[in-house]
């Protein structure tokens, strides 16, 4: 009996320490998730404070005589009058005459410095494609160089540069109240390849890039994946040889990423002679790295479909498989695909394998086929963060943005499927 | 779920054959490599001659210039690249490498000069370095400053201890990383010259060449000498809002921001585009690119882009590269060169 009370006694004593204790680890455990939130919070509020401009454009809209004498072009069609010609002739005519006080040579040339680096080459596009055009006046949009983009979205943020003079500045405000320059959605990001010059960057030729290797890396470790995981899983013996499979391919799952890219070098590239910087190559060597994560998921998912389901197939006379493809298979493609959207979102934000074969690199043009040169969009993010051009700064966080909504989608996805599909027992 | 199984074996089938049927493909868009320092002049090169002409733009990627050399000289073939960038010249191993390897007609173009300069706030006081100097303040391990021949670690903090006509600050400079192909321009044309002139040293690089290079081209790890991002950007912005920190990096970046800083003088030569050119400025070097004949015609532009690359509206002395940064060489050399290059000369290997 007193034993009893005074152990009753010690636990009355100790409760209060105890509900300490645990009201202690609650603690612990909110503030491990605000931290984690809160450096989510920081990333995000620092990508899109930083990202959110470089959906704005800066443009020049003209009204810009093709004078053909100003030009000195005769025949637009005829290749051979380019070279003579003078296509930013009438833009800066057009230009002066908006800023009159730009009358000697050098401002003429000065007030052309406000215009990108190809608004000749616009002209002339434009003149190539309508020939009738010449002698005309027309409205046209040209991009604003990157001096004169800086300046309009961030004259008052100290982390830029200005880099005009005062009279140009004079100029650029006097041009922005006249509605020549002026600021709007910045579609060129969406329809263009990468750009030395931010204004003419876009990250099209980025997304389809990784829409290609994408295609390629599903279309191979998906189906090789599954068929793994079902063998495994399924009907291979339990021996030694199995064993040694499955480390293999635990352990494969945490080589570092880079490693793939050597092997994919020397493999796809050195023995096989692929050309480098394709879409082929980039997606086999995602397609090796997200394998390991497929048919891991993959064989988790077909672990968890009941015992039950395969001995009522079996009972009712179905073959293995049978049973595996009419039965299993079916309930655990939820896990399955859930499994492959998360690689495939890993494999999106790599970098470091396509270095080596090659998609690290300057591509203009958009690709169009799974063997024409392409870059992905983590390394366009990575090309333009180490650019000098501070237009570049702007541009490199809204990629991420673009980056961010993907993989956001793709999770998203996953998820979607898992509820829809998911059965539970 | 038949449906759905047919679309995974014609998926299967379409990429398998995709996978095969790669080899030997033709190829019109041309290939270029090599350094980062050429990346920038390049890209814009290739900008232009896509946007004006009807070949396409050609794909050009940073590998480094030892990297990009090692892949040019690996072979002929629409495998291999066609042209490669370098921040230095092609060395003898390299082309006996490609001679091995059949690249047996090599078109050599010098495009330029780029000079490394040390700047710092224009509201601090100019300072004028040399090279001894900028090894005494970043090396990691000096000659004894008591005169004796050993070598201590690096004991200068302030830059008056190196030399009394130097300002009374603390010794800050920031520079680019490892990996940056500045840094080891900077360490070879600066720290390496300013190394040799101890004769203690000089005498290493005859009896042992490793313990020479360890030597003068290790940076200081101890404070005053603070590596930065590969953002050069940055390293500005920083020297703008604080005067006593020098910053190392190209020229184009001093020339894109005069308004902030300003250029120590080397061994008493001003960072001028003439003095860079002209090798009077000591840390500055040539850049190249490297052409494979025998892709010239197979691989169509080679010989449009080359010539988009040297003529004058490029790399003149009013050329668009200038705006980039780029160092013109003298005109009767970009003249003699330009000439050589119409006629895709091709190097004999001694010139190296």
């Amino acid at each position: 009996m007193t034993d009893q009370r005074s152990q009753a006694e010690i636990v009355r004593k100790s409760l209060k320490r105890r509900y300490r204790t645990e009201r202690r680890f609650r603690l612990y455990g909110i503030l491990a998730i605000f931290i984690a939130l809160a450096s989510l919070f920081i990333l995000f509020a620092d990508i899109i404070s930083k990202g959110h401009t470089g959906f704005v454009k800066t443009t020049i809209t003209l009204e810009v005589t093709l004078d053909s004498g100003m030009m000195y072009l005769d025949d637009p069609t005829d290749k051979d009058q380019w070279s003579s010609a003078d296509f930013k002739a009438p833009i800066i005519a057009a230009l002066q005459a908006q800023v009159p006080e730009a009358a000697s040579a050098a401002e003429k040339r000065e007030l052309g410095r406000f215009l990108g680096t190809f608004a000749d080459s616009e002209i002339r596009d434009l003149l190539t494609k309508n020939p009738e055009l010449l002698n005309t006046t027309q409205t046209i949009e040209f991009p604003a160089h990157d001096r004169v983009s800086v300046y309009v979205k961030h004259a008052d943020n100290p982390r830029y540069s200005i880099k005009l003079s005062e009279q140009q500045q004079r100029w650029v405000d006097e041009l922005l109240q006249k509605g020549i320059i002026d600021t709007s959605f910045n579609d060129v990001l969406f329809s263009r390849g990468d750009s030395r010059e931010p204004a003419n960057a876009g990250v099209l030729g980025a997304i389809v890039g990784s829409l290609l290797t994408m295609l390629v890396t599903l279309a191979i470790s998906f189906p090789v994946g599954i068929s793994a995981a079902v063998y495994l899983e399924e009907f291979a013996p339990q021996n030694k040889l199995t064993d040694f499979i499955e480390v293999n391919i635990n352990n494969l799952a945490a080589v570092p990423s880079i490693i793939f890219g050597l092997l994919g070098l020397a493999v796809f590239i050195n023995l096989f002679g692929m050309p480098r910087s394709v879409p082929v190559v980039g997606g086999l060597v995602l397609a090796l790295m997200t394998l390991p994560t497929i048919i891991i998921s993959s064989r988790a998912a077909i672990k968890s479909v009941p015992p039950s389901i395969r001995e009522a197939a079996e009972g009712v006379g179905a073959s293995k498989m049978q049973v595996v493809l009419h039965h299993v298979v079916p309930l655990a493609m939820p896990g399955m695909l859930t499994g492959s959207i998360i690689g495939m979102a890993q494999a999106l934000g790599e970098t470091a394998p396509l270095l080596l074969i090659g998609m690290v690199a300057f591509i203009v043009d958009v690709p169009d086929g799974l063997f024409s040169s392409a870059t992905v969009l983590p390394v366009q993010i990575y090309l333009w963060a180490s650019s000098s051009e501070q237009g570049f700064v702007e541009l490199a966080s809204a990629a991420i943005m673009v980056l961010l909504t993907f993989m956001i989608i793709m999770n998203a996805l996953a998820i979607w499927l898992r509820k829809r599909l998911e059965r539970r027992w | 779920m038949t449906k759905l199984y047919k679309a995974l074996t014609t998926v299967t089938l379409a990429g398998a054959i995709a996978a095969l049927s790669a080899p030997a493909m033709a190829r019109d868009t041309i290939s270029i490599v090599g350094s980062s320092t050429v990346y920038p002049f390049a890209t814009v090169v290739a900008e232009r001659f896509g946007r004006n002409t009807d070949f396409a733009t050609p794909k050009i990627e940073s590998t480094g210039s030892g990297g990009g050399l090692k892949l040019f000289c690996q072979g002929v073939g629409t495998q291999h690249p066609d042209i490669t960038n370098a921040s230095r010249r092609m060395k003898k191993s390299e082309f006996d490498m490609c001679q091995a390897n059949g690249v047996k007609e090599i078109t050599e173009v010098r495009i330029g000069a780029d000079g490394i300069v040390m700047a710092n706030s224009k509201e601090a006081e100019k300072l004028d370095l040399s090279l001894k100097q900028i090894f005494l303040a970043l090396a990691k391990d000096v000659p004894n400053p008591d005169g004796s021949n050993e070598l201590v670690a690096n004991p200068y903090m302030n830059w008056n201890e190196i030399d009394s006509s130097l300002p009374d600050i603390a010794i800050s400079v920031m520079g680019p990383p490892p990996t940056s192909g500045t840094r080891d321009a900077f360490v070879e044309l600066a720290m390496e010259s300013g190394c040799k002139q101890f004769p203690m040293i000089a005498q290493m690089e005859d009896d042992n060449e490793d313990k020479f290079k360890t030597v003068c081209q290790s940076m200081r790890e101890d404070g005053p000498f603070i590596e930065a991002g590969e953002n050069d950007n940055l390293i500005v912005q920083r020297l703008a809002q604080d005067p006593e920190t020098l910053g190392i990096f190209g020229y184009s970046f001093l020339m894109e921001n005069t308004g902030q800083i300003q250029a120590a003088t080397v061994n008493g030569v001003e960072p001028t585009p003439e003095a860079i050119s002209s090798d009077q400025y000591p840390v500055a070097r040539s850049l190249w690119f490297y052409v494979k004949k025998a892709h010239v015609g197979v691989v169509p532009g080679i010989q449009e882009y080359i010539s988009e690359f040297t003529s004058e509206g490029t790399w003149g002395d009013n050329g668009y590269l200038v705006d980039v940064g780029l160092i013109p060489s003298p005109r009767n050399e970009r003249m003699k060169i330009a000439k050589a290059v119409k006629e895709l000369a091709p190097m004999t290997g001694n010139e190296l």
